[in-house]
């Protein structure tokens, strides 16, 4: 019994060698999450400032073109906001790989820049799904706040930025923070783009020694531990959040 | 004390407003003169087009047609920077809409801070003073949801007041107030209309109008009806459509 034991941990030992010691495969890991945690962040911050601006518009026009006096202004306004829900249908209607591969192979393919690549593509794609939750918490601001903005004589933005803003943000935060999560899954295709995230790196890894058990386990096992690290930094905000309400 | 002092500041002509095209004529233009320290008081059955009235004052509610001045500019003109003249319009609504994310302090300052670009200290320091003048000095650092209806729209007079105006716009202040934080929110309303300031009141308070209004004003079916003394139209209304309403509300 014993014996059974320590041969299935030796066997066990000389699987993690030789997917993570030999060769410093392990440095390979470390790559791949670091360029997982870059794409996710960088990513992130250009989806939650494409989404904020996209957001906007989508709510302004919504909310002001029944009652805008018609002329230059308007028209161009509408432009805008035709593109804005073109860009919203296309990026939410076809798939994330799709995109990225698009996005190498077509529109940025005389650039080398693969890291680059896969953030804009990833940045874009989590704007329309940023804005769509922005619009949301920018709909749910009761019209009496804006009004009371306008009244003491702040001006459209100046009433976004001081008043409807910081509400709106208040309000989406968790779901802005899940879609962040969502994210740093989603980037797991970057690989589609040869660039080096954590799951192409356990491929590689794979491949090279030919026992997918720990390359792929493992960087399930570093994924799971991130979603939880930032799922616990999630619920301890909002948590912080309501207390400052009370 | 007031109307003696024939300065207009508000003249409205022919002011008119359509809604959904056309369907629904809410004001079918109106009349009027507001003079410096007037107190004002609109009153009228629901649908008479008071609230569109005042909200087109400050163009809250851009008219369909007419003409609004205040303080003898057209502020109804494209080319008008209209949040310059707001800045000297303070404006109380019927339900508060005090900011939930700030605190009463934050609340009542962040507009001087902001436009009339005063220093942190002496705004805060003019937000105290108001506090203390409607008995809530101690509430500075509360947040509104943690305030009475009544406390809250006190807290939305003075934050307006902290913009120095020179009218102040009442959209229905007591509308949403149980009935025993009424009076906390008119007495302070008196006692402006006591120091001289212009006001606007849309209301349903015929006491309050009886004992406070210079003028009332009489709406219905978008129109101004009948205007004058709280004494001419309680006590000797001419009309019909005046004397049909203050029967079914006195």
């Amino acid at each position: 019994m014993l014996n059974a034991f320590a041969e299935w941990f030796s066997g066990v030992k000389a699987e993690f060698v030789l997917n993570f010691i030999t060769k410093n495969r392990w440095k390979m890991m470390l790559t791949g999450v670091e360029n997982t945690l870059i794409i996710t962040f960088v990513a992130g911050l250009m989806g939650i400032a494409i989404g904020i601006v996209v957001a906007i518009i989508r709510s302004t026009w919504d909310k002001t073109h029944d009652t805008m006096r018609p002329g230059i202004g308007k028209a161009a306004f509408s432009v805008i906001n035709w593109i804005a829900k073109v860009y919203l249908t296309v990026i939410r209607g076809t798939p994330l790989v799709l995109q990225l591969l698009i996005m190498y192979f077509i529109i940025f393919a005389s650039s080398r820049n693969d890291l680059g690549i896969a953030i804009l593509a990833f940045g874009i794609n989590s704007g329309a799904y940023v804005a769509e939750i922005f619009r949301g918490g920018i709909m749910s601001i009761s019209k009496g706040q804006f009004e009371a903005g306008r009244s003491l004589g702040f001006n459209y933005v100046q009433t976004m930025l001081y008043i409807v803003t910081p509400q709106v943000f208040k309000n989406v935060l968790p779901t802005l923070l899940n879609e962040f999560i969502a994210l740093l899954k989603e980037t797991s295709v970057a690989g589609y783009v040869t660039v080096m995230d954590l799951t192409y790196a356990a491929s590689r890894i794979r491949a090279a020694t030919f026992s997918p058990f720990m390359p792929l386990v493992g960087s399930a096992a570093i994924y799971l531990a991130l979603v939880m690290f930032f799922t616990w930094l999630v619920g301890k905000l909002e948590r912080r959040l309501r207390k400052s309400e009370r | 004390m007031s109307a003696d002092n024939k300065h207009v500041m508000i003249k409205v002509e022919n002011l008119q407003k359509h809604f959904n095209d056309g369907e629904l004529k809410a004001l079918n233009g109106v009349n009027a003169q507001i003079h410096q320290g007037e107190v004002v008081v609109v009153i009228g059955p629901s649908g008479s087009g008071k609230s569109t009235f005042l909200r087109c004052l400050n163009l809250l509610e851009v008219p369909t047609a007419g003409t609004v001045t205040f303080e003898n500019v057209d502020i109804t003109d494209k080319k008008v920077n209209i949040n310059i003249h707001r800045q000297k319009m303070g404006m109380v609504f019927q339900q508060f809409n005090l900011f939930p994310h700030m605190t009463v302090l934050k609340n009542m300052t962040v507009a001087p801070t902001t436009l009339l670009k005063k220093s942190k200290e002496e705004a805060e320091k003019k937000a105290r003073e108001l506090l203390k003048r409607v008995n809530l000095a101690d509430r500075a650092d509360a947040y509104p949801h943690q305030l009475s209806g009544g406390q809250q729209q006190r807290i939305a007079i003075v934050r307006a007041l902290c913009m120095d105006p020179q009218v102040m716009l009442f959209d229905e202040p007591t509308s949403a107030l149980d009935p025993e934080m009424v009076g906390e929110v008119l007495d302070v309303m008196k006692g402006l209309a006591q120091e001289g300031m212009t006001m606007v009141v849309v209301t349903h308070e015929m006491g309050f109008a009886r004992e406070v209004a210079d003028r009332v004003i009489f709406m219905d079916g978008g129109v101004i009806v009948e205007e004058g003394t709280p004494d001419e139209i309680f006590n000797h209304p001419t009309q019909q459509r005046t004397k049909d309403f203050l029967n079914k509300v006195l």
